[in-house]
């Protein structure tokens, strides 16, 4: 990585920290968020331009469409939109971010572990790969959930014993996540059946979830997709994605744990409790 | 085991900062008002949009050949921007709202 970009990806990270902390305040919060969004700015260009090795010049085109239809569809939507209508959109964004976490695992794990990996990858590799898939998938389907029931497409779904149900499904999901890890396999079809297996979790996790709690929920899946970003970083050795993720991820927590406090509610009682909107499901 | 605390050693670094940056997450959240709960966690939400440096990494890095890997390069950098773009116009929006208010 050349030394341009390291110090960018510095300024960026700098800008970062700088703009959460203005977003606490209500004098600063716009400057804040502008802050931030100039060092994102920053952090793609300067990722896109100061490329390590020569890149093909169709890459670049790709590129740069992928960016202007994604810039164009994100600024409209958000634009168009109602007022009411802001979190639900925050949740899908978020959605767009877990997957974008979980592509990049399956790109990676072609690439080092599957069909195009010339050697064997360590664990720490590994595990850091099918970390990103797991937790993007999860915020993925998660999101989408929370998303689909704030707009009033989705009711609460409760099977019986759901908790019981939901806690074994993670255990298991755990379970054959490190399995993977230890096997050290190259199959891709254990990759693609634990990438279903965190896709239905996510699902499962969100939808007993009442929409009154809908908001703390948001939050959490919030934190777990900065969670996954830092993960990507790790993989790649990028501190502008490592620090930034880590500092969602961390800072989201704490703003899920302030959200419940505002509630009255315990983070348990939101996830396990279920009964934001039990009248609602039972009418 | 070994393979872990060689991990470890070798990224000691790393451990150093995930743990610093942890605690600043933290602290920068610590006591703000119930009324900006919200454009936080939608500032916060652009900024896990970070993860769109990794997805133009992978397009940087794929072979041109690779058809798979480009498109989901591709998928995952449209996806990645939106949450970007999106986040911080959404964020920006909604303190606008705030201003009027006051």
């Amino acid at each position: 990585m050349s030394i341009t970009l390291s110090i960018l990806y510095l300024i960026a990270t700098v800008t970062f920290v700088v703009g959460l902390k203005m977003l606490g305040h209500p004098e600063t919060a716009k400057k804040g968020n502008l802050t931030s969004a100039i060092g994102m700015g920053v952090a793609i260009v300067g990722t896109i331009l100061l490329a390590e090795k020569e890149v093909p010049t169709i890459i670049y085109i790709l590129i740069g469409s992928a960016i202007a239809v994604g810039g164009i569809i994100g600024w409209i939507i958000a634009i168009k939109v109602e007022m009411t209508k802001m979190p639900e959109l925050v949740s899908l964004f978020n959605g767009f971010g877990g997957a974008s976490a979980l592509l990049i695992g399956i790109v990676e794990f072609n690439k080092n572990i599957g069909v195009d990996s010339s050697e064997k990858a360590s664990i720490s590799i590994i595990a850091t790969i099918i970390a990103a898939i797991i937790i993007g998938s999860i915020t993925f389907t998660g999101s989408l959930v929370a998303w689909a029931k704030l707009n009033g497409s989705m009711n609460d779904i409760r099977f019986p014993k759901y908790n019981l149900i939901n806690n074994i499904l993670f255990i298991g999901l755990v379970a054959f996540a490190t399995y993977i890890a230890v096997l050290n396999t190259d199959s891709a079809i254990l990759m693609y059946g634990l990438l279903a297996a965190s896709l239905v979790y996510g699902f499962l996790f969100v939808v007993p979830i009442g929409g009154a709690d809908m908001p703390v929920v948001i939050s959490l899946l919030n934190s777990l997709t900065g969670i996954a970003a830092a993960i990507t970083g790790i993989l790649y050795n990028n501190m502008v994605m490592l620090v930034g993720g880590i500092l969602v991820g961390s800072a989201g927590l704490i703003l899920t744990f302030a959200m419940c406090k505002a509630m009255n509610r315990s983070l348990a009682s939101v996830i396990f409790g279920a009964f934001g909107g039990a009248d609602v499901a039972a009418g | 085991m070994d393979q872990f605390l060689e991990f470890i050693s070798s990224n000691l670094q790393l451990f150093y900062i995930l743990i610093l940056a942890i605690f600043i997450g933290f602290e920068l959240i610590k006591n703000v008002p119930t009324v900006l709960h919200t454009p936080l966690m939608s500032g916060a939400n652009a900024l896990s949009g970070v993860v769109i440096v990794g997805a133009i990494l992978v397009m940087l890095q794929s072979n041109p050949e690779d058809y798979l890997a480009l498109s989901l390069g591709f998928i995952a950098v449209v996806l990645g921007i939106i949450n970007v773009v999106g986040g911080f116009a959404v964020t920006d929006r909604m303190l606008q709202m705030f201003k009027k208010k006051k």
